[in-house]
């Protein structure tokens, strides 16, 4: 288990202060002037000797992002825009940063923006994070109060945080949304490239980062680069929060080692699993988009991006859905397709149409009023989704789908049976109504 | 995708003012964007709205949000209604947004829903005492406190069949309730079982500057590393100067420069093994060196007389314009003299393209480009757009000795 003294976010379960005072004493904003003063490069250094992989879900390393951005100024100005729409079912983890450490979050905001010649950082949060929100600002508030930020602070390095809000779309959650929603805009994705390093907000060079990504920095370049490359797996590095939910004894966010086998994660901190380990029936391992993988496969396996690819699936926000024996699983995805196709934006045709295709295909499967030729279709639809649209999605509507009939095809020829042995009046239905 | 209206006529008001508070708090909002960038503040500024409206929002204040952002009708329009936490017909008092999506269906969302179904009934529909409506939403990011509603601005976490309909008892009686976990859990730790963050030396100031540490040191390290380099220089500059006085280098400094590294296959390696130019008669000698360096100065001279007159020229004016402007175009026959026509393809440097090309100037004979001039040079150049090329080719001289009857080596 890893150590209390390497944990990041002491103030994870807000049992202490979120204040300016009980933040520094825990270490936040402890000379940062002394980090700053080492200059942009060696802050990109050092993230990238941290082997940081980005905390949104794609594992892009952070401290390569941040060298996209120009090295020179061509006159407009740079952007970092936070990513606090924090709505990938299961993940639970930015709201805890954002209301218990906020100043992690505001010091790293800090840090990133001289990383990437900044002066100005948008933080991005979801609109149902009302209370997050006003703790977030409260907390920008203090930090300006005692001219840690601001265009004269003590840092010499002019920077305004500004907090700005949206109103209930997932797809924000993905960069490019973002910045057209953060421009008073619908959140449809933009084509890329221009990549947001180039054309981002307001058409100024922009870097858009999680939460989590940029709350560790401040940590990471105090206690350096190496000091976080040691912990984890090879290409795995570091502490990552874990939002474990669904069925264990005692869901719960908790910060662990990357790579901490998923079998010693559930008994340390969530009580084990409910009804025990034989109970366990499978486990989406990184929120609603990627595949779900049997209990079998994942017990004793590490919890890291590569080993979980490996798998079929992936560790994405690292948002653990457990499910028991007890689960209806395709019920399960359904209700998973419904989301997507609740929160495709329309734009493109294949997710707009093929989510509710999806959705409405699998829903009769829960019911069993399909056919079993419906079940290679559906896969067959699935694969047409992904990849085809602007953003990932519609890859994130058709994994959950994959991941279903790859392990539980069996289920559902099971419940298609039984539907049809039961004498009922309406006839089976083709695959779109 | 989920299809939104606007409420119906007959519950639109009639009008819609911002008020004071409104108005103040909005220019705080757009001081956050650029200058011209006030469209940015459209969500927070509907937000507002909405909750001055009473949790929802009325035809009259979309458009009043327009023009007080000067963005056209339908901008805000397509915000409103894309945006799910828009609630555009009227809600009940306490509007309860139920998470149903999996994770807190894997917890027990659906006996929350029983509740909403069994005490308000239908998504969306108000209480006749006008207290609640409610609907069913999608991930509220609680998910280890699943599961959870959000009720107004505040969210309700832990739920069970019992502690919600109590919960909701208590709303409707006026009663004071609790925010978050309905279960006593301060946030999303995992109930008495918080194994981590129990180290003291986390909370009582001793990490402050302990991290110093490290650069300290490396600080040490660096300064006794670069006085053993500079150690190192000294001792290497003091043998240096005394190789120097022994053998005595050129001015110029050899380290940290390119050094060009000998071509393998270069016309004067060529020429020095044996092999003959292109052109024999065109060798050059070493008493001809000097009127050659002429010739490349007059060329670059007429490159730049040839650009200046390009330049005067309007962009879309025809390439035969173009080459008349720089050059006279050669004479050319009809049709090749006894029928066939030479195959200008022998010339290096000109494909089946040009050969049309050339051909359709009334070129058709190796004679005929050998006894180009430099007007007619310029005018092909530039006709053909390949200014320079015919010069670096020389078609004139291997036009000459294929109308010699030779082959151009």
């Amino acid at each position: 288990m890893l150590q209390d003294k390497d944990r990041i976010f002491t103030n994870l379960y807000g049992f202490h202060s979120p204040g300016l005072e009980a933040a520094r004493k825990r270490g936040a904003w402890d000379e940062t002037k002394f980090l700053v003063d080492q200059g942009r490069e060696w802050i990109i250094d050092e993230m990238k000797k941290s082997n940081l992989r980005g905390r949104g879900g794609a594992g892009f390393p952070t401290g390569l992002k941040w060298s996209f951005m120009p090295k020179q100024s061509d006159g407009r100005p740079h952007y970092l825009v936070v990513n606090a729409d924090e709505s990938e079912p299961g993940t639970c983890k930015d709201r805890e940063i954002m209301r218990h450490d906020p100043h992690l979050l505001i010091e790293g905001c800090l840090l990133a923006c001289v990383a990437m010649g900044a002066h100005a950082a948008y933080i991005y949060i979801r609109g149902e994070y009302i209370a997050e929100r006003e703790a977030l600002q409260r907390a920008i508030d203090e930090a300006y109060e005692a001219n840690l930020i601001g265009k004269d602070n003590v840092h010499g390095w002019p920077f305004d945080c500004y907090l700005a809000h949206g109103a209930g779309a997932y797809i924000c959650g993905e960069e490019t949304a973002l910045l057209e929603s953060l421009e008073g805009k619908k959140g449809m994705p933009r084509l890329k490239p221009p990549f947001p390093a180039n054309m981002g907000l307001w058409g100024c060079p922009t870097t858009v980062n999680n939460v989590e990504s940029i709350a560790v920095a401040g940590t990471i370049l105090r206690r350096g680069g190496a000091w976080f490359a040691g912990l984890g797996r090879p290409n795995n590095h570091g502490t990552k929060l874990f939002c474990v939910s669904g069925h264990v004894d005692k869901p719960c966010n908790v910060e662990e080692e990357m790579g901490i086998p998923f079998r010693e994660l559930i008994d340390k901190h969530c009580g084990g699993i409910r009804g025990g380990w034989d109970n366990l029936k499978c486990v989406i391992p990184g929120g609603s988009s990627v595949p779900l993988v049997p209990g079998a496969e994942i017990a004793d396996a590490p919890m890291d991006f590569d080993t979980l690819r490996g798998l079929g699936s992936g560790l994405g926000t690292a948002a653990v859905i457990v499910m028991d024996q007890s689960t209806d699983i395709i019920r399960a995805i359904a209700r998973i397709s419904y989301f997507y196709k609740h929160e495709s934006c329309g734009q493109c045709t294949p997710c707009r149409e093929g989510t509710g295709w999806m959705w409405r295909v699998v829903s009769r499967m829960a019911e069993g009023r399909a056919q079993k030729r419906e079940i290679d279709m559906l896969l067959e639809v699935t694969k047409q989704v992904e990849g085809h649209t602007i953003c990932a999605l519609g890859d994130a509507a058709a994994w959950p789908i994959q991941g279903l009939i790859r392990h539980y095809r069996h289920e559902i020829e099971q419940r298609i049976d039984e539907y049809a042995a039961n004498p009922h009046g309406d006839p089976v239905r083709v695959a779109a109504e | 995708m989920a299809v939104r209206r606007l409420a119906p006529d007959a519950v639109q008001p009639k009008s819609f003012a911002f008020t004071p508070q409104t108005e103040a708090w909005l220019v705080e909002q757009v001081r956050k964007y650029p200058v011209g960038r006030q469209a940015s503040a459209v969500i927070p500024l509907l937000w507002r709205v909405q909750k001055d409206c009473g949790n929802w929002l009325p035809q009259k204040a979309i458009e009043a949000v327009a023009e007080r952002l000067a963005m056209p009708y339908i901008r805000v329009f397509e915000v409103a209604t894309f945006y799910t936490m828009f609630n555009l017909e009227p809600v009940g008092k306490f509007y309860i947004q139920m998470c149903g999506t999996t994770p807190c269906q894997l917890r027990g969302s659906d006996a929350v829903k029983k509740v909403l179904e069994r005490r308000i009934g239908a998504p969306q529909h108000v209480t006749d005492d006008g207290l609640f409506s409610w609907l069913e939403v999608e991930c509220l990011g609680a998910c280890c406190n699943a599961p959870m509603v959000q009720i107004n601005d505040d969210y309700y976490e832990d739920l069970t069949e019992e502690n919600f309909d109590k919960l909701l008892d208590d709303l409707a009686a006026g009663r004071e309730v609790r925010t978050g976990s309905q279960q006593g859990r301060t946030s999303s730790e995992p109930t008495d079982n918080v194994q981590t963050l129990q180290d003291p030396g986390l909370y009582d100031g001793s990490r402050v500057g302990a991290w110093k540490k490290r650069f300290e040191e490396e600080a040490i390290r660096k300064a006794a590393e670069e006085k053993a380099k500079e150690d190192e220089a000294k001792a290497e500059a003091a043998s240096a100067a005394k190789e120097a006085a022994v053998e005595p280098k050129p001015g110029k400094p050899d380290s940290g420069r390119a050094t060009e590294s000998p071509v393998a296959d270069a016309p004067a390696q060529r020429a020095a093994a044996g092999e003959r130019p292109v052109d024999p008669g065109a060798r050059v000698t070493a008493s001809e060196e000097g009127s050659r360096k002429t010739v490349d100065a007059q060329a670059v001279a007429e490159e730049e007389e040839v650009a200046s007159r390009l330049a005067t020229l309007p962009k879309d004016a025809s390439a035969e314009d173009k080459a008349n402007a720089v050059g006279e175009r050669p004479a050319g026959l009809d049709a090749p003299r006894g029928g066939t026509a030479d195959d200008l393809k022998k010339i290096l440097g000109i494909g089946p393209a040009n050969e049309k090309k050339l051909n359709g100037l009334g070129i058709w004979h190796f004679d005929q480009i050998a006894a180009w001039e430099r007007p007619q040079i310029r005018w092909v150049g530039t006709y053909l757009a390949f200014p320079g090329r015919i010069d670096r080719e020389n078609w004139v001289e291997q036009a000459r000795a294929l109308a010699d009857g030779n082959t151009p080596s």
